[in-house]
């Protein structure tokens, strides 16, 4: 047999591996800027690009694309060319993927501070940005499976299965939770609403974390495990079992970020159950990889490589018995909205994804760099920093979910709540954000020694240069089973028939769940009394969207005694069939707000969204007084009803074209309303007498657009004459 | 739409399916012969073109 000899693009994995480097580094500081914003509310006070609400979607997505984005793709670049025997399909497609991606951070880097968001976790990046973004994984997959169809190993070995349904899985929710209608250049609205935007939304959300934070970290698993161990995968049996229930029952657990909302019961049962099952093929991958070190522990004791590898498979086995548990609805009804859920995301991207992406580094920038690490010492010590940082992280975290769920379900005796102030129970968790930014601080540091160690050593090191390799070419097999050839061997050397069968697994899940809920009328119950939003109304949730206020405050309240004493009548789903996007939200930080219509007086919201600590003693929620100076923008308003009116909201013609007139009614009538207060009307007639001719009305500003759409929160139904009908 | 009437069978036929799948899965794992699993869990240990550190 001729042996081929060809070379190793390495300078492609030097790349992602400097930009994973520093956007780590990034992506980390605004996570502990954020960190530091609730300690420190109004630190950057009036600067709205630096407010939190903005900055939350620049830490996830940052840390979750440009961080374990770039380390994956230079893990998969560096290990599928050694697992197929070829260099890189081309040479091109892989400059544009590493081109385009950072570029993509950066637009993202840009348009989010700026408040250019959709507002959908992990998906806030606004449509231009989404079709850039299926264009760069186009052509990663391209390159992929170019690479595999010229591979010179036959067998596809089980890291490379974890890529194509990584490929295959992530275009497909991508394309179809990121469907919306675009209004202009940077704003557009989901074409899902209300119940059916959350459904397509967690099925995307979910599975970002199972198939771009677990599925590609699994295959680099399989890969810088064995290489670092120098021994063979425990288990390659189970390997092929967990690889195929893993993907096909981690689709279905979407539902579980909804328990006890107005989703369905049944698509919540769903979730419930596949995620609960979701634990065996989890653990099977945590079983492989830890019992690949058997017989080699000795070399965990002095290689850190080693170290951060099982510390990040072992955290990877607690969060992923972590995530069934929360999905049983019992302990749901406890964590879900708390800090539990932000100790257990950041149990899995702290120790899984951090932890394994550091041990690869470690592990490849000697060798392409042909040289050894620069320090050891400084690596362990990064190990152990890192380590002290994610249980500082966590456990304090833990606390102040279960204190403040807690708190917000203790009745009196008379059957009033005991903590009937929501601040009560945020003042009370104050002491474990000050752990957790601690933690944090731990977790960077770490990251900043790792660096500089990187840097040291690349200084040491020789020029990245391509690699030569030889391998024979493969010779042709008939397509169809070889005698003797079982049928799954037979599937690992068609990587077509592969790619195939996995679309088909993780599509059923989706299919499953999403299509009845958006085609069956009776999973949504009309309320007839429910009706769209008024033009000004719709301004302010854009605004509200805008500032990035889903971050903190949900909009539904669950079936529960105590939700329901303390926010009202708790939510239904037909309340929402106008919410383009749904604003359901996952964390409160403040209370929840969709029964916030008609509570407090318009000046309330004034004065509390100019200096929220003013009307709320001890609340840590930073001001908006830019919301209070600027004009509202109505030059987009007729637009914007069109396209909601293309989405079957049941706006008239005559609607949008008194929407103007409709605006400046709502607004005067708001403007009237605040000078109920003397010191409203004091400061705002000597603003006006030196104004000048740009003064601004405050009709006309952001403020009263957000005052409308507040007041008119959760005020369609009146408890006592609810309607619905079955359609 | 109102209702799909009938609905229980796509689940069925589903689980049915998917069942199949994994039984006949599981079949293959366990009777697969150990020189080939042997194989393929050496696939990333094939080390003569690699850098030596």
């Amino acid at each position: 047999m001729e042996m081929q000899q060809f070379y190793y693009d390495n300078k492609i994995v030097k790349k992602f591996l400097y930009a994973t480097l520093f956007w780590g580094l990034i992506g980390m500081i605004v996570g502990l800027f954020l960190a530091f914003l609730f300690l420190f509310p109004n630190l950057t006070d009036g600067i709205s690009w630096l407010s939190f609400g903005r900055l939350r979607p620049l830490h996830t997505n940052a840390v979750i694309f440009a961080f374990v984005g770039n380390a994956i793709f230079a893990g998969v670049y560096y290990s599928s060319q050694r697992l197929l025997k070829a260099r890189m399909f081309s040479d091109v497609l892989s400059n544009i993927n590493f081109w385009g991606w950072q570029l993509i951070i950066a637009a993202a880097a840009i348009t989010l501070p700026l408040g250019f968001s959709t507002s959908k976790e992990y998906a806030e990046l606004e449509w231009p940005i989404d079709i850039a973004i299926a264009f760069v994984w186009v052509v990663f997959g391209w390159n992929l499976i170019g690479t595999i169809l010229k591979r010179r190993q036959r067998h596809l070995y089980v890291a490379i299965w974890f890529y194509i349904a990584t490929f295959v899985t992530v275009a497909v929710l991508h394309i179809f939770n990121s469907l919306e209608l675009p209004v202009s250049a940077f704003k557009s609205y989901s074409v899902y609403a209300g119940v059916q935007d959350a459904l397509v939304q967690w099925w995307y959300g979910h599975n970002a974390v199972a198939f771009f934070l677990t599925t590609p970290f699994l295959g680099l698993m399989y890969y810088f495990v064995p290489k670092a161990a120098n021994r063979p995968v425990y288990s390659y049996r189970l390997s092929i079992v967990h690889f195929w229930s893993l993907i096909f029952i981690y689709i279905w657990a979407g539902p579980h970020h909804l328990l006890y909302t107005a989703l369905p019961e049944w698509a919540q049962n769903l979730g419930v159950a596949f995620s609960v099952m979701l634990l065996m093929p989890s653990w099977g991958g945590m079983i492989n990889g830890l019992l690949t070190l058997r017989g080699a522990w000795d070399k965990v004791r002095t290689d850190p490589v080693l170290k951060f590898m099982v510390v990040a498979i072992t955290g990877y086995g607690m969060a992923t018995f972590e995530g069934p548990m929360l999905s049983l609805k019992n302990v749901n009804a406890i964590a879900h909205y708390t800090d539990w859920i932000i100790a257990h995301v950041h149990v899995g991207a702290l120790a899984w994804n951090g932890f394994l992406a550091f041990g690869m580094v470690y592990w490849l920038i000697p060798r392409l760099t042909k040289s050894k690490l620069y320090s050891t010492g400084m690596a362990n010590l990064h190990f152990w920093i890192g380590t002290l940082g994610i249980i500082m992280y966590a456990l304090p975290l833990y606390v102040a979910g279960f204190t403040q769920a807690s708190m917000w379900k203790q009745f009196n005796p008379d059957g009033s709540l005991v903590y009937g102030n929501f601040l009560e129970t945020v003042t009370e968790i104050m002491p474990m954000y000050w752990m957790r930014a601690i933690g944090g601080t731990l977790y960077l540091t770490g990251m900043i020694v790792m660096i500089y160690n990187i840097v040291q050593t690349v200084r040491k090191g020789s020029a990245v240069t391509d690699e030569l390799a030889e391998a024979p070419a493969l010779q042709r097999v008939s397509k169809g089973m070889v005698a003797g050839e079982h049928w799954h061997s037979w599937l690992e050397r068609r990587p077509i028939q592969l790619t195939i069968g996995a679309t088909i697994a993780i599509l059923i899940g989706g299919i499953v769940q999403i299509i009845p809920t958006i085609m069956i009328d009776s999973n949504i119950p009309t309320i007839t009394s429910v009706k769209p939003y008024t033009p000004l109304e719709l301004e302010g949730r854009d605004l509200y969207i805008r500032e990035g206020c889903v971050g903190c405050h949900s909009q539904m309240i669950r079936p529960f005694r105590d939700e329901v004493e303390r926010y009202g009548e708790f939510s239904k789903a037909g309340e929402y069939v106008y919410d383009h996007p749904f604003l359901w939200g996952s964390k409160r930080t403040g209370p929840d707000l969709h029964r916030i219509g008609g509570k407090y007086s318009d000046s309330w919201h004034f004065n509390h969204m100019y200096d929220p600590q003013s009307t709320s003693s001890g609340s840590i929620m930073p001001g908006y007084k830019w919301l209070i100076t600027d004009k509202l923008d109505k030059s987009v308003t007729e637009r914007k009803m069109r396209t909601m009116m293309t989405l079957g909201v049941p706006y008239t013609d005559e609607d949008v074209a008194n929407a103007q007139q409709s605006m400046t009614e709502q607004g005067t009538q708001i403007e009237q309303n605040l000078y109920g207060d003397p010191a409203f009307a004091e400061a705002y007639e000597r603003d006006k007498e030196n104004g000048g001719p740009d003064f601004v009305e405050m009709r006309d500003r952001e403020i009263v657009a957000i005052i409308a759409y507040l007041q008119r929160l959760g005020t369609d139904i009146k408890v006592k004459d609810l309607e619905t009908t079955q359609n | 739409m109102d209702s799909i009437s009938g609905i229980e069978i796509y689940p069925m036929i589903s689980l049915l399916i998917f069942f199949i799948f994994f039984v006949a899965l599981f079949w293959w794992v366990i009777t697969a012969k150990k020189d080939y699993i042997d194989r393929m869990s050496n696939i990333p240990l094939d080390n003569e073109n690699e850098i030596q550190l």
